[in-house]
């Protein structure tokens, strides 16, 4: 984040910088203040970063892949992009399969298929690849002037997103329009660094990858990613859920994101391997693939070890997924950490139901939260629910030791400065007593599978001690325990361990590890390589290569985080390239991750490595799933064919006759997600007492609502209560020369705490991304009226 | 005067509001009972409890825009300080530091420092029957420590410091924001009351911030003060014995309205 005062102009979109990240702003106020620096905050509503920001873009709902889509095309009509980084670094060059197309009535690419499993369309991605010539070498053209290439392709994409039909779309003025995409494309100077922050305002559509694909694009094209000032920056909405990331929390990501392996496609360790991407780093992966088995089960050989991994079968088990399997009765058991899914989740009045549905749930938390007391919900009847509730008090962040992991990949070590109230205990005291309790009941009683719980590593001492967890994920030899300060050692044979591998190097000095370091930098841009540590490799920027010409001069002499210099490289930054090599050649794979080491402005999975999706190469405008208007830019499609679905859409999903207005979700500065830490605190519950709904003035006149009033809104999928917030800081949109309103409510609120109130997510909808499965939190359908 | 005061700059404020809490957190003031009103400011006015307020202002413009305005407002800590002229038991004074404070032990309850301030920043304590304010957190200045809203904010739109170089500071930063296009940027607090320790470089005019345009002491303070107050030794008498005489019974009154909530 400190890098952010190294940016030029800078985009808030789908995000709300100022509100949930506001101590980010300190850096965002230094580069306006001491660079001249611009910000643009694009959002549907005039948010607290909008009031402080140089230029405010309003925009519809839902809308994000369309604006940015603008930008692109605007970037491209005009020349405006960085040509030397996109010849260079990107693969503009590229030829693509001639038979690659794509359809702008239906809305759709070349090898669309029925996909009836799912009630949804799937994409064979065979005319998405790349030509190639009879070695397999892909064919390019370095002047991009080949119909096929990927520079030209997109430039014939991108003439349906014309200012003027973008302004027709999102409801923008073309004046205000026109003036963003002109200063956010002014950092296609090759001096200029631009910056890109964006959070769930991005990412929570059913298109929610593509709306993250169309910031990455623009930014490529302007030679903003790899370079300070730069960058596409997610800007995380919980402390260290980064580090959760990293973890391999995900359903479907292991550590250091190695994908889970499939029952059918990986069935021993041998094939999971060979499936490495062609080429890239991630050649590397059986390294750390085999590192993490030995981590886990040392004693065991890797093939058994690798079997004791559970294998996905092809069924989803994403959040939404998993709790539709509960409503089938399918799911007897739930460990809940850390989580409120009732308040959180989408459609959070039916998982409250399908709760009931359970044997028993374990719920691990600070205080109790409305997901364990879904029982005492207005509308339950706790006489008919046997399912078992053990809530079990967690400690506090600031009760005990331990890392987080920051939006820029800092693992800082916190340790514990209290004592926890009562019974309270540190969430790996209670991992710790809760595997040793299962272990035990395994030796006792065996079972089905006993035996990845009983050769599970869990050498942690008696009360385990968190240096020694950390320590097994920074990774170290097996023959004498010699911790490894760089996952370059790693190896595939079981003589190393390493339980995550970007982490290697944060904990290998166990007398003084990297991440408790605590030395701020005194000259210098602002890097701080000796403040903790950043995985990978304590590189503060990735993919760095890109803070440089081929020739290895630095695009802005004023960042000389390389420089080539007497046959070598001058450096301040961990190089994410090999600095062995002469600079011409380093900067054939600046994208170092990818198998053709260029940054993809056109996405098409090329050598089995990520980058890819499983809905568009290239970002594209796909409407909500529930939205007022037609698909303006395709006249035959609507939200994302391929978007993942587990409701019946004509069940789930309301009419614009009985919900007329947007409604979308958000987090206000003073509480923290579902609520539950904030909504027990007097001082930030007198600051923000009650759950509200934002809406403009003209509406509020038609509907009879004054300030304050009490609101009933009222979605396809459930109805709640919130005060009136009457304001002009949220207007109406005209589009295609309707007037559409949008009301805005925060999810902060639920039946449980100090503050109580309605549970918005109880009219979110359950539909996710093809890709990562979010749901849609950011626009849907509701009616409004006054109640009180 | 004040040698060290706060410069306040509404255009880097983005109402997080994590001075409000802080100055909350530090005095250890207990949190107020309020609701939502339609607006995010809260609580919705100064008390011997909510010594700090965010205010959220929004103005619609001609052009269908909105500018949303946040500042930290609070006692200003004036020079020509009418709560201090308006006290009849010099319960007010001046620290060496330069800020105005309120002796407590000698504040008998008057509420004419409450009346007179022109920033309505005051509060009265019913119970204690006592004034309170903010104190420029004078027992962190008398330790070398900066007020606990400064130290909170995250964007420097509140700094605490040098009152000359802070003064500088405010001039440049007016010039930027006249060319960055507000044309009614202004200094508010060189002039204002002789001068105030709390300083405002402002964007807009003072009233959109909900500050007063032209901050006055009040007419009758200052005839108080110049004519009447050398008596005051008889009314302080007479305020006190009245106070006394009605103690017992607000104080019940004000404990059956905590009783209640």
């Amino acid at each position: 984040m400190i890098d952010y005062k190294n940016s030029d102009v800078l985009m808030n979109i789908g995000g709300n910088t100022a509100e949930n990240h506001p101590i980010t702003m300190k850096w965002i106020e230094k580069a306006r203040e001491e660079r001249g620096a611009k910000l643009i905050c694009v959002d549907p509503r005039l948010t607290r970063t909008g009031a402080v920001a140089d230029l405010y873009v309003p925009i519809r709902p839902g809308t994000n892949c369309a604006y940015l889509g603008g930008l692109t095309a605007y970037i491209l009509d005009n020349n405006l992009y960085h040509e030397e980084y996109v010849k260079h670094y990107t693969n503009a060059t590229y030829l693509v399969n001639e038979d690659f197309d794509f359809d702008n009535v239906t809305g759709l690419f070349s090898g669309v298929e029925d996909d009836p499993d799912r009630n949804a369309k799937a994409y064979d991605q065979s005319t998405w690849q790349y030509q190639t010539d009879e070695d397999g070498e892909i064919l390019t053209d370095p002047d991009m002037q080949d119909e096929n290439c990927v520079l030209q392709i997109m430039k014939r994409f991108y003439q349906a997103y014309s200012l003027e039909n973008i302004s027709e779309v999102t409801g923008c003025p073309i004046d205000t329009l026109e003036e963003s995409y002109r200063l956010y494309a002014s950092t296609g100077d090759p001096e200029k660094a631009g910056n890109m922050l964006y959070a769930m305002g991005i990412t929570q559509f059913s298109h929610g990858t593509q709306s993250v694909r169309s910031v990455a694009v623009p930014q490529l094209l302007l030679g903003n990613i790899g370079r300070p000032g730069g960058g596409v920056n997610a800007q995380r909405g919980q402390s260290n859920v980064q580090g959760c990331c990293d973890m391999g929390i995900l359903y479907h990501i292991l550590t250091g994101y190695m994908p889970v392996p499939q029952r059918d496609a990986h069935p021993n360790l041998d094939a999971y391997n060979e499936a490495v991407p062609e080429g890239g780093y991630w050649v590397n992966r059986p390294n750390f693939m085999n590192s993490m088995l030995t981590a886990w089960w040392p004693e065991q050989s890797l093939d058994v070890a690798y079997q004791y991994l559970p294998k996905l079968d092809g069924t989803d088990r994403s959040h939404i997924g998993q709790y539709y399997r509960m409503g089938q009765g399918e799911v007897k058991g739930m460990i809940c950490w850390a989580d409120n899914p009732a308040v959180s989740g989408p459609t959070s009045g039916d998982k409250r139901k399908y709760q009931a549905l359970l044997d028993w749930m374990v719920v691990v938390d600070l205080f109790e939260n409305e997901t364990a007391a879904f029982w005492k919900a207005p509308g339950m009847n706790p006489a008919d629910i046997d399912t078992d509730v053990f809530l079990l008090p967690a400690a506090a962040a600031y009760e005990r030791n331990g890392s987080k992991t920051n939006s820029s990949r800092w693992i800082q070590w916190q340790e514990k400065v209290q004592q926890a109230p009562g019974e309270a205990k540190s969430d790996l005291w209670i991992a710790d007593k809760l595997f040793k309790a299962i272990r035990k009941e395994y030796e006792e009683n065996g079972g089905v599978f006993p035996d990845p719980i009983l050769n599970m590593n869990w050498d942690y001492g008696e009360e385990a001690d968190s240096g020694k967890v950390a320590m097994e994920i920074n990774g170290y030899r097996v023959a004498d325990g010699q911790l490894l300060s760089s996952f370059g050692d790693l190896r595939d044979d079981g003589s190393t361990a390493c339980g995550s591998w970007i982490y290697t190097g944060f904990y290998s000095d166990p007398d003084n590890p990297a991440t408790k370091r605590r030395i701020a930098e005194k000259e210098g841009i602002g890097l701080n390589s000796e403040w903790t540590f950043a995985w990978p490799a304590n590189r503060r920027i990735v993919y760095n290569r890109g803070a440089a010409d081929p020739q290895g001069n630095p695009w802005n002499p004023e960042f000389p985080i390389f420089k080539w210099v007497d046959d070598q490289w001058e450096m301040m930054d961990v190089p994410d390239f090999n600095a062995n090599i002469p600079p011409e050649e380093s900067a054939e794979s600046a994208f170092i991750m990818l198998p053709e080491g260029k940054g993809r402005l056109f996405a098409n999975g090329h050598g089995g490595a990520g980058g890819t999706s499983n809905d568009s190469p290239m970002p594209i405008h796909y409407e909500p799933a529930e939205s007022p208007v037609d698909n303006l830019l395709y006249p035959q499609a609507t939200f994302n064919p391929i978007s993942q679905r587990w409701y019946p859409v004509e069940e789930h999903f309301g009419e614009v006759e009985d919900y007329p207005y947007i409604i979308s979700t958000y987090r206000v500065t003073e509480h923290y997600q579902s609520g539950i830490m904030t909504r027990n605190m007097p001082w930030l519950v007198e600051t923000m007492p009650e759950l509200f709904i934002e809406l403009h003035p003209s509406l509020a006149e038609e509907k009879g609502i004054q300030n304050g009033d009490m609101v009933e809104i009222e979605s396809k999928r459930g109805k709640i209560q919130a005060r009136a917030c009457v304001t002009s800081r949220i207007k109406p949109y005209n589009v295609n020369g309707n007037t559409i309103h949008v009301v805005g409510l925060p999810w902060h609120w639920g039946f449980m705490g100090m503050s109580q109130g309605d549970v918005t997510n109880d009219l979110a909808p359950s539909i996710g991304d093809p890709n990562s499965t979010i749901p849609e939190y950011k626009a849907f359908l509701c009616n409004v009226r006054r109640v009180g | 005067m004040a040698n060290s005061i706060c410069l306040i700059d509404p255009a880097k404020c983005m109402g997080c509001r994590g001075c409000q809490v802080a100055c909350k957190q530090w005095n250890q003031l207990p949190a107020e009972q309020t609701t939502f009103t339609g607006t995010y400011e809260n609580p919705p006015r100064f008390s011997a409890d909510t010594w700090l307020r965010v205010a959220f202002r929004e103005h619609d413009l001609e052009d269908g825009n909105v500018d949303w305005y946040m500042a930290k407002l609070g006692c200003m800590h004036c020079t020509d300080a009418a709560c201090m002229q308006a006290c009849p038991a010099g319960a007010i004074y001046r620290s060496d530091e330069g800020t105005v404070n309120i002796d407590e032990v000698k504040c008998i309850g008057c509420n004419y420092c409450v009346t007179a301030c022109p920033f309505h920043v005051i509060g009265f304590d019913r119970l204690t029957n006592k004034a309170r304010k903010c104190t420029f957190c004078h027992d962190r200045l008398v330790n070398g420590m900066e007020p606990s809203c400064a130290q909170a904010c995250p964007t420097g739109a509140i700094t605490f410091g040098d009152r000359r170089q802070l003064i500088n500071r405010a001039a440049t930063r007016m010039d930027q924001l006249k060319a960055a296009g507000n044309p009614n940027a202004n200094i508010y607090g060189i002039d204002e009351l002789d001068g105030t320790a709390m300083l405002y470089v402002l964007a807009d005019n003072p009233e959109k911030y909900g500050l007063p345009a032209d901050p006055q002491v009040p007419v009758q303070t200052r005839i108080w003060n110049a004519i009447f107050k050398p008596l005051r030794i008889l009314v302080v008498v007479a305020v006190a014995f009245g106070l006394w005489a009605n103690r017992a019974e607000t104080k019940e009154i004000e404990q059956a309205k905590k009783g209640e909530k």
